[in-house]
């Protein structure tokens, strides 16, 4: 699934950007550094936006386009920041053919955002997740800790509104 | 030289050691296709059309990648093979854009090339065709990501040769595609629209944007007195959409086409590149002699001065501030052939054509207006799309008189001028004028070898009475970059450097005719083609800039002297540093 930007504003701290610095030191000299430091950048950040990829790129000696290459190539890099309610839609095989596919269009509908997105007011953000193990309660949408189990599309905007 | 014996198709072959089965059959005069492979450039084995045959290899091999081994024995043209390419070809072109019909690279395509040889059936697979897909359209080009077979070409010539690396493969699987990060448009990277990514593409995903129609606009205006200008480099490649070998210097038929186009003043941009050593050569021997800020560095080639201005601004000050020859040719018409002709500047449409996307570019940059608020050139096109022009108008290139000159006005120029499109060449050009100032008595050997040819940076130090004079070459922007670090980090000392972006200089330039890779892969079109310029040089009696009559008639008459009031009002520019994100 391509992955799209959406505007969260970025705040990075002074701190973050000190550990980030530190991280670019300790890899630069060593041949592949760009993986290692996209993973503990995503530790330090939660995700990897433009002003994280400028300051790898500068500090790697790599041009901004060949950091969102490897970025974008990867499922495992988030260009978002994940929400104070993160959402997931478990698209496992059992959740699937249950209709999950159908929840997950509906929360993207009424969040006005695509999967692997974030609200621009950072409350909400939405992933799609391999099986969650629950395949008993499927179809399954979790937010946060919350299991939501053997739901209907019209059940999204109920639940969405707890979180209001 | 280390040499190993194997077989290709029955054939013995001694190999480098180093070769690639591809090399090594090119040997026994056995051509393997390839789509994604540019020599020194992309070797990455991705398009799996140059497969072959390895005997006690697993699979197939791609030939562009594997080295040649003792004992081996190739196969290149067995039934299985041809049937892997094809239907490579035909996957390729499952969703490709096949507007092949009015495609700007119809008949210079590589993948039709390739379909047609192996006979492909375009539709094979063909369920769901990309619809256009312009990603892509400023001022200089088009990217057009439904004709893009991913090959990486672009991005690879943008790293390895231009060290900017503005565009690169985003995502993976069906989702892949080219652009810059973020998928931002061009403008707003710092793409240095050098145009050696259209270059390279073998396809139609990239292209300059097509700028005839103001020409053909302008031509029919009975209003506007339309003249044009030729770059240097522009005569060393016209011909080779012609069928000409490269390396033909084809001037007198380009410009007998040019009148044919029905311009009204047909000039030389060398006449302004003899003007441009006139004042750049005032410049370096002002900044010697002064303490001024050195090294002088060039500013013909826009590329280089959008690199400098993204990616090393610190070095804006080392900028000649000189305007390149397009520029300088634009002003002189708007002012020195208008008032001498008594035409209102405003009615002069200035057209050039270059073999330069950059150039493009460079037309916009706002502060270059210099007469009554008018831009110095209207237009520029490439080499490719002046060709387009011929072809369309019905001019029979190779019937044309091959001894059609200049406009004299404006239309002599020496040898040292012509040689501007090759890399080294303004640099010669330079010393053989800077010299012969300084030193007061002609030259006895006007040939700089030192700095010819097409290795990427160039060094030489030369005595001028007395005053010891460094200079460096570099062409392509990464061999820039190098250069310069060198100079930042105080390895290196030069009082004067010229730099291309394109490698090789113009005559590889952005706007120049497209070679296929199996030629590119074989041939060093650089050096062919400077060849052209470099002899032309060598057969003429007029070689050093000062000595151009029409240069002499400029400043006695109008400019005063190089580096006069009214010489830097018309003739030069300035810089701003640009962002880089």
């Amino acid at each position: 699934m391509a992955k799209r930007k959406t505007e969260v504003p970025f705040n990075g701290t002074k701190e973050q950007e000190e550990r980030l610095k530190a991280v670019i030191e300790e890899h630069k000299h060593v041949e592949g550094a760009l993986m290692p430091v996209l993973q503990e950048a995503q530790e330090i950040y939660g995700y990897l936006p433009m002003e994280v990829q400028i300051m790898i790129a500068e500090g790697l000696g790599l041009s901004l386009s060949e950091v969102y290459g490897v970025v974008t190539f990867y499922g495992q890099f988030s260009l978002n920041p994940k929400g104070k309610y993160k959402v997931n839609v478990c698209l496992g095989t059992a959740c699937y053919v249950k209709g999950s596919g159908e929840i997950l269009e509906r929360l993207q509908q009424t969040l006005g955002i695509e999967a692997g997105g974030i609200t621009k007011d950072g409350k909400f953000s939405l992933d799609a997740t391999r099986c969650v193990g629950a395949c008993g309660l499927a179809p399954v949408m979790i937010v946060n800790d919350d299991v939501y189990g053997r739901i209907v599309p019209d059940d999204v905007p109920k639940i969405l509104a707890k979180y209001a | 030289m280390d040499t190993v014996k194997l077989k290709i198709n029955g054939v013995e072959v001694e190999a480098p050691k180093d070769a690639t089965i591809l090399e090594a059959a090119r040997l026994a005069n056995i051509e393997i296709p390839t789509l994604c492979y540019l020599k020194d450039i992309n070797a990455i084995g991705a398009c799996r059309v140059c497969v072959v045959e390895v005997k006690g290899a697993r699979a197939t091999c791609a030939a562009c990648m594997y080295p040649v081994a003792e004992g081996m024995e190739v196969f290149t043209n067995t039934p299985k093979i041809r049937k892997a390419r094809k239907s490579t070809i035909e996957l390729l072109l499952s969703n490709h854009r096949k507007d092949c019909l009015s495609c700007v690279r119809s008949q210079n395509c590589e993948l039709q090339q390739l379909s047609k040889e192996y006979g492909c059936d375009e539709h094979k697979y063909s369920e769901e065709t990309k619809v256009p897909q312009i990603v892509d359209v400023n001022e200089v080009l088009i990217r057009d990501n439904s004709k893009c077979v991913l090959c990486r070409r672009c991005s690879a010539v943008c790293k390895a040769n231009q060290g900017c690396a503005v565009i690169g493969p985003n995502e993976r699987g069906y989702d892949s595609h080219i652009a810059p990060a973020f998928d931002l448009p061009l403008e707003k990277v710092a793409c240095i629209r050098c145009g050696q990514c259209i270059t390279v593409c073998p396809t139609g995903a990239l292209r300059e944007k097509d700028d005839t129609e103001k020409v053909w606009a302008a031509l029919a205006d009975p209003k506007k007195h339309v003249v044009v200008g030729t770059a240097p480099a522009v005569r060393a490649q016209l011909g080779e959409e012609f069928g000409y070998p490269i390396g033909t210097n084809v001037e007198g038929k380009m410009v007998a086409a040019l009148r044919a186009l029905g311009f009204d003043g047909v000039f030389d941009v060398d006449t302004a590149a003899d003007l441009t050593i006139m004042e750049e050569g005032t410049e370096l021997l002002q900044r010697l002699s002064s303490g001024g800020t050195l090294p002088l560095i060039t500013s013909c080639s826009p590329g280089w001065i959008k690199y400098c201005e993204h990616y090393y601004p610190e070095f804006i000050d080392n900028l000649s501030t000189c305007k390149s020859p397009q520029q300088m040719f634009g002003a002189m018409m708007k002012s020195y052939y208008a008032e001498k002709k008594g035409i209102n500047p405003e009615d002069i449409y200035v057209v050039t054509v270059m073999p330069c996307t950059a150039k493009k570019f460079e037309i916009h940059r706002d502060h270059e207006a210099s007469v009554n608020g008018l831009p110095d050139v209207d237009v520029t096109i490439t080499t490719r799309e002046f060709a387009r022009m011929i072809k369309k108008s019905g001019i029979m290139f190779d019937k044309l008189p091959k001894d059609a000159t200049f406009d004299p006005m404006f239309g002599v120029a020496s040898g040292a001028a012509h040689i501007f499109g090759a890399t080294g060449g303004v640099m010669e050009a330079a010393l053989r004028t800077v010299a012969e100032i300084v030193t007061g008595k002609p030259l006895e050997k006007l040939d700089f070898n030192d700095v010819r040819g097409t290795k990427g940076i160039k060094e030489a130090t030369y005595d001028l009475a007395g005053t010891k004079v460094r200079v460096a070459v570099a062409s392509g922007t990464k061999n820039a970059a190098i250069l310069l670090d060198s100079i930042k980090e105080g390895k290196a000392q030069y009082e004067f450097v010229e730099i291309m972006a394109c490698p090789g200089g113009c005559v590889n330039g952005g706007g120049q005719p497209q070679q296929p890779g199996s030629v590119r892969n074989f041939t060093d079109i650089r050096a062919e083609r400077a060849k052209a310029l470099y002899s032309e040089d060598e057969a003429m009696t007029l070689r050093k800039s000062h000595e151009n009559p029409v240069i002499k008639e400029v400043y006695d008459t109008f400019l005063g002297k190089p580096g006069s009031h009214k010489a830097h009002e018309l003739l030069h520019t300035k810089y701003t540093a640009r962002p880089k994100y």
